[in-house]
């Protein structure tokens, strides 16, 4: 098989050896974690090292971690979780802060409190760049009615980094509980979640070279919420359910080197992301950069406008994108629109160059939606059809980046013929 | 060469793109999503669109190792086809929705879509064969009489032709199947689909109930111009029809009455004797051919106005923008909206979409439709797919 370059990290990223190593010696130990015999208690064991581990390498404290299926549960269960343990003590209807790029595991959450538990949400916009408004958080905040506030640490699709350092003090002061996607975040810039002081932190093992289908919510452990599932009794009674120690032992292991290998990483993924994206806004006429410019000097493509949210941040964190030199994007990744291309087309084309990469966000039925993200930020629905997310990971290669260069201005040519027929037909 | 295997999820299109593979060319399987409606309440129907088919599509280009997407043509497929479909139903006719969406989604916006990405020809799992002629691709029947699908393809231009590939034209549906089950293909025993796929009910007066709201009116006999019954709108009859008329009275003869027809301003269907339903004479609009156009001089054809009715051996000219269609032997039944598509023995000509039909032969002379007879330019005695 020829070579093929694999360019969608943020969606999954292959498993480290090490985990998996772990996973497997793991998966032969016999006994629940739950028994209270001598086979339970030693795979108890594992467990709670996991979490030792997984705490002191995101500065949390063991009692806080809570293991879940994955970032989806991990969101779904803060955000109905902490709405529903806090919406009696409120004034109704409650409301709900949520910023307007959040990952499906949390927009649909939210759009599902609104539209069965009667809460009222307030969206809070991004500027050009995708950056929430620290205004308009705190605005937000001024009435005593919040039961929650989601912003996730960094964005999926076009890589922003948060101010959520900055929008965790505005919640602490108001008394209402943060809660943050950290998905994208691990491994790719500095996460602790002390020193960032949100409630609730969600992270996710197979974006970081653990296996699928484990994730933890890491919450205050002052702070309670109501679960969704029912059952055993595990974790604070907040998620009941049989351990999957081998899964989370293996996690564990993908937490630690995501941590302790951050910093190189970072910077091994963001020089083949500069070079990448020189590359293609040289070679390929009219491509936008959308997003914020990498920090690191390329240029930003015209039709993106400066920060204006970072402006209101005090104080330097490279973790959350605050300083004047912050870098505002995720080192991984980068994220084009094409005018005039369909991004599904591009895809599909790439795909059959031998490049693997992204509408956006993977989607189940196969059906390209305009992105949330892009219209947020202000982009048009036709631009933001014609988008393609490149997301690099510890595997990338300079090939793999050389093979995108090659490949793409002939595909985006293509697509621009197969678009313009869909122009046709909408207009 | 490149090709598009458009996959429905059924055994056809799954054979089709097997065979396109094995002869050489380099396949990428497409399926189409035609709805963005919640798949929930279409589980278990034989649509064409449901996410058990979409699934299957996918199984299918995975056990054949080809590239597999879902193209997204929802927004044409309601535009060009439910719209139109809404809208023909509104204005008295009858259209046949498979026509409709081969014209314009599967051998049009797909097409164009895979020619533009450079790709080189649209294969699909219909029953009808692409021959060369000296002039170009030529349109044929299937060698499987039961199955030839042809006239859904009657739609088709000489340049969209080029660019087809029907591999199961020369094939018997049951080889088809046990060619399928040969391969291993998940799909060997799937039914064969025959809804409306965007009405996967069946109930298609139901569906357009919804779409146009309650238009009642009177059912009349034609003879004695009696009022038998209320309905609940045109659009659940059409020319033909005789079940469902729920008229309680019977016919003086005790025959049984038929939708002869239909009036949409007065929202008056009549019903009366099969005999009524006979007709002659076809002017068809829109025609489309399938490479030299016929001219104004009559020529000897076949014509055929269903996907599996009787073709009849017919004279056909053009006048103006319109075909003209004599009918050497009368036809039961024909509903404006309808398309009547033209064969030279196996060779489909062309088409049009029935405007006007009438219950005499048209004369043999052309120049004489100039103006048409009132029964003719008026008239809708039509009938029912």
């Amino acid at each position: 098989m020829k070579h093929r370059a694999y360019l969608d990290h943020a969606a999954t990223t292959p498993m480290l050896p090490a985990a998996r190593s772990r996973w497997l010696q793991v998966s032969e130990f016999v006994g629940n974690p739950s028994s209270l015999h001598t086979a339970g208690r030693s795979v108890r064991q594992v467990v709670e090292e996991a979490r030792e581990s997984i705490a002191a390498d995101l500065g949390s404290r063991p009692s806080a971690i809570i293991f879940t299926s994955g970032g989806t549960e991990s969101d779904n269960l803060a955000v109905k979780g902490l709405f529903w343990q806090r919406q009696p003590r409120l004034e109704t209807p409650a409301r709900v802060l949520a910023s307007s790029i959040e990952h499906h595991a949390v927009l649909d959450p939210v759009e599902w409190l609104a539209s069965h538990e009667g809460a009222k949400v307030e969206w809070l916009g991004v500027d050009a760049q995708g950056r929430v408004s620290l205004d308009q958080v705190a605005e937000a905040l001024r009435t005593g009615d919040v039961a929650l506030c989601t912003v996730m640490w960094a964005n999926n699709e076009v890589g922003t980094i948060e101010p959520v350092r900055r929008i965790a003090e505005l919640c602490r002061e108001a008394g209402v509980p943060f809660h943050t996607d950290a998905v994208q975040a691990v491994g790719q810039v500095p996460v602790n979640v002390a020193e960032v002081g949100a409630h609730a932190v969600t992270i996710s093992s197979h974006k970081i070279g653990g296996p699928f289908g484990v994730g933890a919510l890491i919450l205050d452990p002052a702070l309670t919420l109501t679960p969704i599932l029912h059952g055993g009794g595990q974790e604070r009674d907040i998620r009941s359910g049989t351990f999957d120690a081998a899964a989370i032992a293996s996690f564990a292991v993908a937490v630690h080197h995501a941590v302790i290998e951050q910093p190189a990483h970072a910077a091994h993924v963001r020089e083949l992301r500069d070079r990448l994206v020189s590359a293609i806004l040289e070679s390929v006429p009219g491509a936008i950069l959308n997003g914020p410019a990498p920090a690191s000097g390329v240029s930003p493509a015209s039709g993106v406008s400066p920060a204006s949210g970072a402006s209101a941040a005090s104080g330097a964190s490279p973790a959350t994108g605050e300083g004047p030199d912050a870098d505002l994007r995720l080192p991984g990744n980068a994220h084009f629109s094409f005018p005039g291309c369909e991004g599904d087309a591009l895809l599909m084309l790439l795909d059959a160059a031998g490049i693997d990469c992204s509408t956006g966000s993977a989607c189940t039925a196969g059906i390209p939606e305009p992105s949330h993200v892009l219209l947020a930020m202000g982009v048009d629905e036709p631009t933001a059809r014609a988008s393609l997310r490149f997301s690099l990971g510890r595997s990338t290669t300079q090939d793999d980046v050389e093979a995108v260069v090659r490949a793409l201005p002939a595909a985006v040519e293509r697509a621009a013929r197969a678009g313009k027929l869909t122009a046709r037909a909408r207009s | 060469m490149k090709v598009i295997a458009a996959m429905s999820g059924g055994v056809d299109s799954a054979v089709a793109a097997a065979r396109v593979i094995d002869a050489g060319h380099e396949v990428v399987g497409v399926h189409l999503a035609l709805s963005r409606k919640s798949h929930a309440d279409t589980a278990g129907s034989r649509g064409c669109c449901t996410l058990d088919d979409a699934r299957d599509a996918r199984r299918v280009a995975d056990m054949l190792k080809i590239p597999f997407y879902v193209w997204d043509f929802s927004e044409r497929f309601a535009a060009d086809v439910i719209e139109d479909f809404v809208s023909e139903y509104e204005q008295g006719r009858t259209p046949n929705p498979c026509l409709r969406c081969n014209e314009k989604i599967k051998f049009s916006a797909v097409l164009d879509r895979a020619l533009a990405m450079d790709f080189d020809a649209v294969a699909t799992g219909h029953y009808a064969r692409i021959e060369r002629g000296s002039g170009g691709a030529e349109l044929h029947r299937a060698v499987d009489s039961d199955k030839d699908q042809s006239y859904v393809l009657g739609v088709l231009r000489a340049d969209q032709l080029e660019h087809a590939i029907f591999p199961l034209g020369d094939d018997l549906k049951p080889a088809v199947r046990t060619e399928a089950e040969e391969r291993g293909l998940l799909v060997a025993r799937k039914p064969d689909s025959h809804d409306i796929c965007f009405i996967p009910d069946g109930d298609t007066a139901g569906f357009l109930e919804g779409r146009l709201g309650r238009l009642p009116g009177e059912i009349v006999d034609v003879t004695t111009g009696a009022v038998l019954a209320e309905h609940n709108g045109t659009f659940a009859f059409t020319i033909g029809q005789r079940r469902g008329l729920r008229v309680s009275n019977p016919a003086a003869d005790g025959a049984p009455r038929y939708v002869v027809d239909i009036d949409i301003t007065t929202r008056q269907v009549t019903v009366g004797p099969p005999e009524l339903l006979d007709i002659r004479g076809i002017e068809g609009i829109r025609p489309i051919w399938a490479g030299e156009p016929l001219g104004e001089t009559p020529v000897p054809v076949t014509a055929q106005v269903r996907a599996h009715g009787n073709p009849v051996p017919a004279r056909a000219w053009v006048q103006g923008e319109r075909l003209i269609v004599d009918l050497g032997e009368p036809i039961r039944g024909l509903a404006r909206g309808q398309a009547v598509v033209l064969y030279d023995g196996t060779r489909v000509l062309g088409s049009a979409t029935v405007d006007a039909t009438s219950r005499d032969a048209t004369t043999r002379d052309p120049s004489s439709l100039a103006s048409p007879p009132r029964e003719f330019a008026n008239s809708a005695v039509s009938g029912s797919e």
